[in-house]
Formats: C-alpha cells, sequence, structure tokens
C-alpha cells in the first residue's frame, strides 16, 4: 500500500485545465524513511513503520534514537505504520517522497481533528434544534428526551449528548491527488483534510478506489 | 521559507495575470469572458462597475455591476486570475471613498454617477 506522512500547510484555490476552480489542501508530504520493516514471523503481521519531520537530536529520547539509528535514518519527530500488501518489498532505511504518489490517484487522508472543546448535542451529533417560538424558552438548544420512563429506570450507556468534541482521529476517503512536486515535497489534494495547519498527516492509497 | 501555499499563489499569478491593470472599487471595466460553446469559443465583453474586490493572492476577484436590459441590475464575479478571462480593461477610473460600493446598487440614473478621477 502506498503511503506517506505529512504536514498540513493550508488551503487555497488552482486553476484545472478548463479554467475550473479547484480547492485544494497543500500539504508538505515526506521525505520520510523507513524505519522498521514488520514481518508476519515475527511482528504477526506485515507493515512498514515511517517515520517523517526531522528534529534536534536533543527532541527524542535515547530509545528513539536508538531505534531510528538502526534504520540508518535521520532523527525523525513522528513514525507511523502502513499495513503491506501481498508481495509488496521495501527495504529499510529506504527514503519516500512525494512522488511516491501520481496526479489522480484517489487517497484517503487521516489526520487529527481540531478540538472543538465542550459541544452541546447539535454540534457534536447533529441533532434539530428545537422552535424559538410558540412559548419555548431555554429549550432551543436541549437534547430532548433522554429515553423512557420507569421501563428501563435508567438512560443507556452510549446516549448521545453533550461532551468533549474534536481532537480524534479522522479519516477522509477518496479525495484526489491535483498537483505533486517532488522538488518541494508538496502535494496538493482536492478538498479539505482534517486537522488544524500544521497538523500531521497520513496519506495512503484509497481503500475503496474504484 | 515562504510558506508553499504562498509559492502556489504566487505561481498561478505568474501564471495567468500577465498584463493585468491596476483595478480599484469604482472603476468602470471592460471584461473579455472566453466563452465556450460546445467546440467553438469565443470573446463576450462584460462591461461594468467594479463595485468590490474579494479574496487575496491568486483568489483574488472583482465584482462588476451592468445595467441590463429593463433597468435590472447585472453583478458578475470574476476571479483576476482566471484563465477564462481573456482580459481586463479599465475604460475610467472614479473617485470613491469606500472600498466596497454596495450603495450604488440603489442608485440609478443621475444619482448613480460618479466622479472621474483623473490621476493615481
Amino acid at each position: 500500500m502506498k503511503g506517506i506522512l505529512g504536514k498540513k500547510v493550508g488551503m487555497t484555490q488552482i486553476y484545472g485545465q478548463n479554467g475550473e476552480i479547484i480547492p485544494v489542501t497543500v500539504i508538505e508530504a515526506g521525505p520520510c524513511f523507513i524505519t522498521q520493516i514488520k514481518t508476519k514471523e515475527r511482528d504477526g503481521y506485515d507493515a512498514i513503520q515511517v517515520g517523517f519531520e526531522e528534529v534536534k537530536p536533543k527532541r527524542l529520547t535515547k530509545p528513539e534514537l536508538g531505534h531510528l539509528q538502526k534504520a540508518d535514518a535521520p532523527n525523525l519527530r513522528h513514525l507511523r505504520e502502513f499495513a503491506l500488501d501481498e508481495g509488496e518489498t521495501f527495504e529499510l532505511g529506504q527514503r519516500l517522497d512525494a512522488s511516491v504518489f501520481e496526479v489522480g490517484d484517489t487517497v484517503d487522508v487521516v489526520g487529527t481533528s481540531k478540538g472543538k472543546g465542550f459541544a452541546g448535542a447539535i454540534k457534536r451529533h447533529h441533532f434539530q434544534r428545537q422552535r424559538k417560538t410558540h412559548g419555548q424558552s431555554d429549550r432551543e438548544r436541549a437534547p430532548g428526551s433522554l429515553g423512557a420512563g420507569t421501563t428501563p429506570g435508567r438512560t443507556f450507556k452510549g446516549k448521545r449528548m453533550a461532551g468533549r468534541m474534536g481532537g480524534e482521529r479522522v479519516t477522509v476517503q477518496n479525495l484526489k491527488i491535483v498537483l505533486v512536486d517532488r522538488e518541494r515535497n508538496m502535494l496538493a489534494i482536492k478538498g479539505a483534510v482534517p486537522g488544524a495547519k500544521d497538523g500531521l498527516v497520513m496519506i495512503c492509497q484509497a481503500v475503496k478506489a474504484n | 521559507m515562504a510558506n508553499l501555499v504562498q509559492m502556489l499563489e504566487a505561481e498561478q499569478k505568474e501564471k495567468f495575470g500577465q498584463n493585468l491593470p491596476q483595478i480599484d472599487p469604482g472603476d468602470t471595466v471592460r471584461v473579455h469572458v472566453r466563452i465556450v460553446e460546445g467546440k467553438r469559443e469565443r470573446v463576450q465583453i462584460f462591461e461594468g462597475l467594479v463595485l468590490g474586490i474579494s479574496g487575496s493572492g491568486s483568489n483574488r476577484s472583482i465584482t462588476v455591476r451592468r445595467m441590463g436590459a429593463h433597468g435590472v441590475g447585472v453583478e458578475r464575479v470574476f476571479p483576476l486570475y482566471s484563465p477564462r478571462v481573456d482580459k481586463f480593461e479599465v475604460m475610467r477610473k472614479a473617485k470613491v471613498r469606500r472600498a466596497k460600493l454596495y450603495y450604488m446598487r440603489e442608485r440609478t440614473g443621475k444619482r448613480a454617477r460618479l466622479k472621474e478621477r483623473l490621476r493615481r
């Protein structure tokens, strides 16, 4: 499976072939290094561990440095795994850059969504707002009933209510790659991508591509 | 290093923004729009008053207002760096004191005149 790690830079618009405007997210993708190869025999599954973003050695712990040294990789801040398909081979320490993808590829992008803080049921679970008039007061954004009465006599676990929202792993599927620039390690992906600017994103080959 | 987004926008400007005149709110401009009909391509001209400029970088666009038939106002938004626009021509510049001339929508006839600005 093709994949790379990157950093969200921001969004802009570019002009397509027929002069149409395409909204794109610009991602600084790579250079990444393969830091470990997991095999079925040793680890129970096949995957590659990929590292991204070079930092000063003092930003990492000694165990981290030792792990990276084994792969002869630079000091990398982020490590993530990509599952391998049958028959794919990679080398330890191999460098990956934006050119693993081509223009027109469909990809899934994984990121950490922006934290929304303590959010009500309307924003968090797309509940409907109640009516603003007809003698109502203070109920506009209330969640409504939490369940039946004496039977069952309790609120079920997992009942959707207000609470912390965002800051969790989100995947957006089937986005198109619009631009690939190997020199500048740049990818432009059509549409929005989860997370804040400067956030880490994982870009993988689309699971449901057709 | 400049941000990748800024670099990309600068390139788009470089590519599509050749011979772009200075356009300000209050200007009367002639926009040459490329129109594709099936396989044929022709250029249509839309002339009107620039009500305002919005956006930044390569996403900057102008709103142009023109009087259509039967006193119906027609407003169109043109991205400045769009490849679909052949060229912009500034016909007249006017003295205005606002960045957005939305008040011009309520004005017709003699009250819709703007004083010409000769320099700058």
